[in-house]
């Protein structure tokens, strides 16, 4: 399929659209706030209105598990903040990652993906995924030949995080979508910890992306959720690697997704085959958070990359830090690729290493009063966490080093708070943790 | 006409001035993404006729079936193309003849030359577009289905 139109409602401005898109009023009560549709299922008119929304022949909701009024509104939002055809929203970052592959892997078949993942995306590939046959190569992405380098014939993706989680690593998306692209697969980014704001995939040839809408999106902490982006862009018909979306679907009597949908086919199989048979579905209360959340994304990604840099300049500068793996400092070496890729700021995810190793990084944490030591990020607080006794811990030592969370490694995720008040936290804790060491 | 990026205001003009539209290459198996363009317009209010020559004779969703555009005895709003690119330029030249107002070609289906004749005779003309997707686009129901419609609108939307 040629000529792709323009992402919809390109003509309306960023902020504009992460207040507004598809979120008209509401048509049957006229409630400007979407409002939350807590219900499991709806009526049908009838017995044949019900066999077209069966045979996906009307647009229609069925049943909470597959489309929600509440959700679908998220899903048109992300969908129009990333410039993707469609959106799939499911429960969690995990959820979304699952959906994405369940789309077209078979057992059998391999992907090749980012070392310098998320730990827990790197248990969920190389473990859990074995589970279905699905194989992960992990690779170096410093180098985008070394993607090139590891495809095999039975590969159907490559995968990468935009900004990895936690190194403060800038991935170099446009070299990697050629190379997928050359092999005849898509190109599917994690862009949870960038944000659309600050980078958009699609737009350097990303064909599918990914978020736990948990962290920025929702930006406050108190809603999971996941969200699979589709460009809209890839062809599954182009080879005959991507079997469930280019050919008959026994499931729905022989419907080819791919030659009936075009290019919403792949959201439309997120929720008729993923949704329907994963059944990881957002909850309507979290789909409405997460909405109202995204109405700020702009203001807060701006606050939060500005606190980011200022602090990590603070750390660089402190004599119990030993290094600073922040893209928006110039002595990174990911500071090129910052410059290109996030323009806006280089996210306020970041990791600094402790002089005294892994006990060290347990006093901070223990130490400080500001910032929350928990598991998450991406959150109007400011977060501290040591990875690899955490979130990296059932990783191999080799591993969490590889994916930049070695035992000095303490992660960050700065919030908006009052900088002077974020600075003066980490000051007091690393002043703990010098004192009572060594 | 740029024929890479529609406007809403032009589709949304093809499409609200055309009620009977004659659907080139329609078939009558249930799983083909002709019947279910058919059968959900159908439901939107519009008239469609199949034109098929090997199903002539038969019946798609309680129409009879046409062997060629010309064999349809009454007046075409639109003339719709489930055909390959090549084969629309005589199925556009039909519809000129036949004095219809629009001629659509569906996705992946794009014929520049016969779009200029339609244009020159006056037929505005949307190609590698779906008019189930374009009206459930602009009237709010493909939004249900996560897609991003590209509708912004402070309006209350009207039900279809």
């Amino acid at each position: 399929m040629s000529d792709s139109p323009k992402p919809a409602g390109s003509g309306f401005g960023f902020e504009t659209r992460a207040v507004h898109a598809g979120a008209s009023p509401d048509p049957a009560t006229g409630a400007r706030t979407t409002p939350i549709y807590q219900t499991t299922a709806y009526v049908f008119d009838d017995a044949d209105h019900a066999a077209s929304l069966f045979n996906l022949q009307s647009y229609g909701y069925i049943y909470s598990r597959l489309t929600n009024p509440t959700v679908s509104v998220l899903e048109e939002r992300v969908a129009s903040l990333e410039g993707g055809r469609g959106a799939t929203a499911c429960a969690s970052g995990h959820a979304a990652q699952m959906l994405a592959f369940f789309a077209f892997m078979e057992p059998g078949d391999e992907f090749v993906a980012s070392r310098k993942l998320y730990g827990g995306s790197i248990t969920q590939f190389g473990r859990s995924f074995k589970k279905f046959g699905w194989n992960v190569i992990f690779v170096d992405p410093d180098d985008p030949e070394n993607f090139r380098t590891a495809l095999t014939p039975k590969c159907k993706a490559i995968f990468v995080e935009s900004l990895a989680n936690p190194g403060g690593v800038v991935t170099d998306l446009e070299a990697i979508a050629k190379i997928a692209h050359a092999a005849g697969v898509p190109l599917i980014v994690d862009n949870t910890l960038a944000s659309p704001y600050l980078c958009r995939p699609i737009e350097w040839g990303a064909d599918i992306v990914i978020h736990s809408t948990t962290k920025f999106l929702s930006g406050h902490g108190n809603s999971m959720g996941g969200v699979v982006v589709d460009s809209g862009k890839f062809d599954w018909s182009q080879n005959d690697k991507f079997k469930s979306l280019s050919e008959p679907e026994p499931a729905y009597h022989g419907l080819k997704f791919h030659e009936t949908f075009g290019d919403l086919a792949f959201t439309v199989a997120g929720h008729a085959l993923g949704l329907r048979d994963l059944g990881a579905a957002m909850a309507p209360l979290n789909a409405f958070l997460t909405i109202t959340g995204i109405e700020t994304l702009a203001l807060r990604m701006e606050r939060h990359v500005r606190n980011a840099q200022t602090v990590a300049e603070f750390l660089a500068a402190h004599p119990a830090v030993s290094w600073v793996n922040y893209a928006g400092l110039a002595a990174s070496p990911y500071h090129a690729l910052a410059k290109k890729y996030l323009p806006k700021g280089a996210g306020s995810v970041f990791t600094f290493g402790v002089e005294g190793g892994y006990e060290s990084g347990i006093k901070i944490v223990e130490h400080c009063e500001l910032f929350s030591h928990l598991a998450n990020l991406g959150d109007t607080r400011s977060l501290i966490l040591h990875p690899a006794s955490t979130t990296h811990r059932q990783l191999t030592e080799a591993q969490q080093i590889a994916a930049g969370a070695g035992p000095d490694v303490i992660r960050l995720s700065i919030g908006v708070e009052s900088v002077a008040d974020i600075i003066a936290d980490l000051d007091q804790a690393l002043a703990h943790a010098m004192k009572s060491g060594a | 006409m740029n024929h890479d990026n529609y406007t809403d205001q032009y589709l949304r003009s093809v499409l609200d001035k055309v009620r009977t539209i004659a659907m080139v290459g329609a078939s009558p198996q249930w799983n083909r993404p002709s019947y279910f363009v058919m059968k959900y317009l159908q439901g939107k209010g519009f008239r469609i006729i199949p034109v098929n020559p090997r199903a002539a004779g038969q019946t798609i969703l309680g129409e009879k079936v046409y062997a060629d555009l010309k064999d349809i005895p009454e007046p075409i709003d639109m003339v719709d193309i489930f055909r390959n690119s090549e084969a629309a330029g005589p199925i556009a030249d039909e519809a000129i003849a036949l004095g219809a107002k629009a001629v659509w070609m569906q996705i992946g289906v794009r014929n520049d030359a016969a779009a200029a004749r339609a244009e020159a005779a006056g037929l505005p003309v949307v190609m590698n577009r779906c008019p189930k997707i374009e009206y459930s686009r602009l009237h709010g129901e493909l939004a249900w289905s996560g897609v991003n419609t590209g509708i912004i609108s402070s309006k209350r939307q009207k039900r279809v």
